[in-house]
């Protein structure tokens, strides 16, 4: 079981690898979307910092449903989603393997470049940090609850716009208590509460999201 | 007698139709009575005047919009589980009446905002988590109106409903931490603890009929949903000429 869990994971990986344009428009997307803020609100470094976990937050939330949509996208189309669905070993482990290598490919990214924006609104190091822990935290919960939309809306018309419609109203509780983590650092508050609850987050939909998608993706497979 | 047969929705299609009525006239004179007690008996607010007396429909609605999407949730899931076809109908039936609720207490909970508050939207708790659940019930309606094939559009909806279900808790509790955590707007809906006999006569009396409604137009829209589905089904065709 666990050799399949991991086949799984290099070859999305590997796939991946081969394709790194579509890995990179992602994160420049990130990147563009975040650096437009101060552009349209104004330079003052005051108003920017304390917008700034929001904007890099929503930012992050719009940059992995763009890269979510691709989840099962590739493997539905040309039929290999259906052999693994035949497979002896649980559905379970290739969803599970699919969102971590998702997880690598698309989101660790993010976190690690994020910091780095933060510059940008004149954020403190300190509170950079606790961006990236945020980040690294909460994106597993993004693209664990944002597999099952990609499950969902597999093969269906303007698919990418509809998971971004059934998946960014889930997101708000990941959104808040993210954004919350940096915020409350910005005002020297109570970081731990905030980060707990992302951990709380993160282990509730590690148990409950690949069942769902599992389900939706004998749904939409039938 | 066996009730399963009306899980048919051939059969199903008749029942409605007889059960309408009882449901559309009470309603209707629900109607009637909770407006005149809201307008005529029930006394002014001292604090909000008049305008206070939006409550009578935004409270009802605000409910409505809740109680629907679990039952909605509850229906879908059936339909699900023991792949009936008929609740799942009842599903994307109520999916509808539930959203306009709660857009509609959404609308009047503005309207009374503004005369009272002096705004038109404050993100409190109760507004945000309202907002959310009507984009939760775009989703199931999108999400079912994206689907060619309707059983696969009915599962796919139920799995959205059920995972929605989970979520508004976490979602009503975690906007709740949120609006303490801003120090927002400390505005309570009700100024005063207790609320006179009248105002809560009226408010039940509308709560009543909003249900009454829910059920007449929700048996109405499946009805349509059966003509629409079962159209090859020869005895639909006959029922429905």
């Amino acid at each position: 079981m666990l050799t399949m869990f991991r086949w799984i994971v290099v070859r999305d990986l590997t796939l991946a690898w081969r394709r790194r344009a579509d890995v990179l428009s992602t994160l420049f997307f990130f990147v563009i979307v975040v650096s437009l803020f101060p552009l349209g609100i104004g330079p003052e470094s005051q108003l920017l910092r304390s917008i700034a976990p929001g904007v890099v937050w929503v930012a992050a939330l719009l940059a992995s449903m763009l890269s979510l949509s691709r989840v099962f996208e590739n493997d539905y189309h040309d039929g290999t989603l259906e052999q693994m669905l035949l497979t002896p070993q649980p559905l379970l482990l290739v969803v599970l393997g699919k969102v971590l290598a998702q997880w690598l490919v698309s989101e660790v990214p993010l976190a690690v470049v994020a910091p780095l924006l933060g510059v940008q609104f004149d954020l403190e190091p300190r509170t950079l940090w606790i961006l990236f822990l945020s980040l690294l935290i909460g994106t597993p919960v993004l693209s664990l609850i944002g597999s099952i939309g990609a499950a969902l809306t597999l093969g269906l018309r303007g698919g990418g716009v509809l998971i971004a419609v059934l998946i960014l109203p889930l997101y708000v509780p990941v959104l808040i208590f993210g954004a919350g983590a940096v915020d409350a650092s910005i005002m020297s508050g109570n970081i731990q509460a905030n980060m707990l609850l992302l951990a709380a987050f993160f282990l509730l939909a590690l148990v409950f999201a690949p069942w769902a998608t599992s389900a939706a993706l004998r749904i939409s497979l039938e | 007698m066996n009730i399963y047969k009306y899980a048919s929705p051939t059969v199903f299609y008749s029942l409605a139709g007889k059960m309408i009525p009882w449901f559309a006239i009470p309603a209707a004179l629900l109607f009637i009575a909770g407006l005149y007690v809201g307008f005529f008996i029930a006394p002014t607010d001292f604090q909000q005047g008049d305008a206070y007396r939006i409550m009578f429909i935004h409270v009802p609605a605000a409910w409505m919009g809740m109680f629907l999407y679990v039952l909605m949730a509850f229906y879908a899931g059936i339909g699900w589980a023991f792949n009936a076809r008929l609740a799942s109908m009842m599903a994307a039936s109520i999916s509808v009446t539930g959203a306009l609720f709660t857009l509609l207490s959404l609308v009047t909970g503005s309207l009374w905002g503004k005369p009272t508050w002096g705004t038109w939207w404050v993100w409190d708790a109760r507004m945000t988590s309202t907002l959310i659940l009507l984009f939760l019930y775009i989703g199931f309606i999108s999400l079912q109106a994206a689907i060619d094939e309707p059983r696969r559009a009915d599962r796919a909806a139920a799995l959205l409903a059920v995972v929605g279900v989970i979520n508004v808790p976490i979602i009503y509790f975690s906007v709740q931490w949120w609006n303490t955590l801003h120090q927002g707007a400390t505005i309570r809906i009700l100024n005063k603890p207790t609320i006179a006999p009248p105002m809560l006569a009226a408010m039940l009396i509308l709560l009543a009929a909003c249900w009454l409604y829910s059920i007449a137009v929700v048996l109405v829209r499946v009805r349509y949903i059966i003509l629409e589905r079962e159209q090859n089904a020869a005895r639909v065709a006959a029922v429905a000429v």
